[in-house]
């Protein structure tokens, strides 16, 4: 019986190894490929990295990294530093005396061993390049572009408007989600069908209207309409409270608490992962505005987002792409940071407006 | 009071809300006005800032209306949609470029969500979190930065695409090269690379409906012999469609609206040679530039029925193609 057994059992460990060696190599294969795609994919943010590090000579050059001849200074002055192959191998000298044929260095190393002659033409030597950043390119674009102004005023932008969206949104969200009345579905759909109407249509007369009362050059006209909460919000909240139970709030009722009572201290606390997520949107939405703050804030220099100045920046400084770099660094890492420490929340909320609809 | 006390008293409001439902009495009418008093900001906001400014742009559609003189505006009747739909080729060249443009940028930005999404949720790929994270990352870059960046990028002397495709041997740099941002013809393209960062959220909810779908549809389709490819088709992709055409509808009224990538490269230049004329561009420069009230309003209107008239044909088509799961109809 034994006997009979033990070749169909090799026979299995044979076939299940070589399904797991197969899986093995599939797993390296899937996985090689998603690092190349991902260093593709973030290979313009290693550019902007990089050249944002680099001297206005260098952002142009080919080599990839920000580096330039090394010196060395020798008595008083400057001397390029070349690789020369000297003796049995290449040692990296300052070269100190030009000669057609034969030239004069000095090893950094060991600056007292004196000029070290070598015969050959210099001119064929390899300079010895080292890493130099520019750091500086950051505080020249943080200055020339006023960034402060720029910074101050998106953060405003982006903190007053979320507090207004989300909250007026929470109210609207809550109406739609608990109570019924006539022309709710009719509502929703009108509600629902503000998403895909292009802002384009009603921005001509609410500019000339917002000029004629003189909110033209202020925040004014792009922060109030923000308080009378949008789509997007509405129906993520929606969403999120149909999922609250009821009976919580039919017991904050028994115990006396009115609607609005019950919606700040019953449905609220609840709903904070929600919160989270729309206040994320709204804050990036807001530090990505741009045609609004461009009509109302052409002329008032002071008042404009980074999303306005930066172009304006753009069109004046293109011949200096060094400071650009660093100009969108700064403008980019914010944003950045506030997404990794909160991924999970926006991530979540992203894939309840798009997969509920 | 006790929990229970509690409980049975909510159980009675449960019953008495149902009854409540078949019809409509004092108590109903109570709450219908608490529900209208907890909607009235959205509806105040929709009168002010929807309802009353559609109707005034229709409205200032039929004036001629120049913002610094507002006391001469004269009513012209259809005279600014004559002008925009028969009298200025601007407005078709600018529709040309910009359907142009949708047409390469849709399925290419579909395309690309769809296939990372699929990688992302692969079961052979380690680290899929934070590949997630990862490729999600470059969503959050403000649209301002990663124009500015891909403009350097794409630069045809120096930037690191051409330097690449050079080195691999193509002659890409230089005037024979390939000139992203000066050939009318490859503008659509360049721009369409210059937005793919923005594909995160399409390849998160793409990645959400691959979840899903459920695994004992590719157990049978396994069983029954069918290989990759085929499951993918048969199964993979009709039931993550409902997803991308919902990519599909809110891309497409993006992209009628492209404004910013445009103007920030070439302002309302249009270089090269009208290529960048997007509508948006066009609509921005008569009614904001030139102060145009009366025929930006048009121009705007043209632009509503435009998005209208393509997304209700978009959801023509959708029973065609996106498969609804019964128990969802």
């Amino acid at each position: 019986m034994s006997t009979r057994t033990k070749p169909a059992a090799t026979a299995f460990d044979e076939a299940a190894a070589r399904i797991k060696r197969r899986r093995l190599l599939t797993t390296w294969a899937v996985t090689i490929v998603a690092m190349v795609l991902l260093t593709v994919w973030l290979m313009p943010l290693g550019y902007a990295g990089v050249t944002s590090l680099k001297t206005r000579d260098q952002a142009t050059e080919p080599p990839i990294l920000p580096t330039a001849t090394a010196k060395y200074e020798y008595e008083g002055r400057e001397y390029d530093v070349y690789q020369v192959p000297i003796d049995d191998g290449v040692r990296e000298l300052a070269l100190v005396d030009k000669g057609r044929e034969s030239s004069g260095f000095i090893d950094p190393a060991d600056p007292e061993a004196g000029i070290i002659e070598w015969e050959g033409r210099w001119r064929t030597l390899e300079p010895v390049r080292s890493l130099n950043f520019a750091w500086g390119n950051y505080p020249e674009a943080w200055e020339t572009i006023d960034f402060p102004s720029l910074l101050f005023w998106t953060v405003f932008y982006a903190t007053v408007t979320l507090i207004g969206a989300v909250i007026s949104s929470a109210f609207v969200a809550y109406g739609f989600a608990r109570y019924k009345f006539r022309g709710k579905g009719v509502l929703f759909m009108v509600l629902m069908a503000t998403i895909i109407l292009p802002p384009a249509v009603t921005q001509v007369p609410a500019y000339a209207f917002f000029t004629w009362i003189g909110w033209t050059g202020t925040w004014l006209p792009l922060v109030v309409p923000q308080f009378f909460a949008n789509a997007y919000n509405v129906f993520l909240l929606r969403q999120y409270f149909l999922t609250i139970p009821g009976e919580m709030e039919q017991a904050a009722a028994v115990d006396g608490a009115g609607p609005l009572r019950t919606m700040l201290s019953v449905i609220l606390p609840q709903a904070v992962p929600a919160l989270t997520a729309v206040s994320l949107f709204h804050f990036f939405f807001a530090w990505n505005d741009f045609f609004g703050p461009l009509i109302y804030l052409v002329s008032a220099r002071d008042l404009q987002p980074i999303s306005v100045g930066l172009t304006l920046f753009n069109g004046v400084y293109n011949t200096e792409p060094q400071l650009i770099m660093a100009a969108s660094f700064i403008t980019l890492v914010i944003p950045l940071v506030i997404f990794f420490f909160a991924q999970r929340v926006f991530i979540q909320g992203i894939v309840i407006t798009g997969v509920d609809k | 009071m006790t929990d229970t006390a509690v409980s049975k008293r909510s159980q009675n409001r449960a019953q008495r809300k149902q009854d409540r439902q078949l019809g409509y009495g004092p108590l109903e009418r109570k709450r219908a006005r608490y529900g209208w008093w907890f909607i009235s900001p959205w509806i105040i906001g929709f009168f002010l800032f929807y309802l009353l400014p559609m109707a005034a742009s229709a409205f200032f559609s039929t004036l001629d209306f120049q913002l610094a003189t507002p006391d001469e505006a004269t009513f012209i009747g259809g005279g600014n949609w004559r002008r925009a739909l028969f009298n200025d080729p601007s407005v078709w060249r600018a529709w040309v470029v910009t359907l142009r443009f949708a047409l390469i940028n849709l399925p290419l930005g579909l395309i690309v969500a769809f296939g990372l999404a699929l990688l992302l949720n692969s079961d052979y790929l380690r680290g899929r979190n934070l590949f997630r994270t990862l490729f999600y990352a470059p969503s959050i870059v403000p649209f301002i930065a990663a124009t500015l960046i891909f403009d350097q990028v794409l630069n045809s002397q120096t930037g690191w695409v051409n330097r690449f495709l050079d080195w691999m041997g193509v002659n890409a740099i230089g005037v024979d090269g390939i000139r992203w941002f000066d050939d009318p013809t490859l503008i659509p393209l360049t721009f369409t690379l210059l937005g793919i960062w923005g594909v995160g959220n399409a390849i998160l909810i793409n990645l959400a409906g691959l979840q899903g779908v459920p695994t004992s549809l590719y157990e049978s389709a396994a069983i029954d012999g069918a290989g990759w490819w085929r499951r993918m088709l048969t199964i993979t992709v009709p039931m993550v469609s409902p997803v991308i055409f919902y990519n599909l509808v809110l891309g497409l009224v993006g992209l009628l609206q492209y404004f910013l990538q445009p103007f920030v490269l070439n302002g309302t230049t249009g270089y090269p040679e009208g290529a960048t004329n997007f509508y948006m561009i066009y609509f921005y420069k008569q009614a904001f530039q030139f102060a145009e009230m009366g025929y930006g309003a048009t121009l705007a209107w043209i632009l509503f029925i435009v998005a209208l008239v393509l997304t209700i044909i978009t959801f023509g088509t959708a029973r065609y193609w996106v498969y609804y799961s019964v128990d969802e109809v």
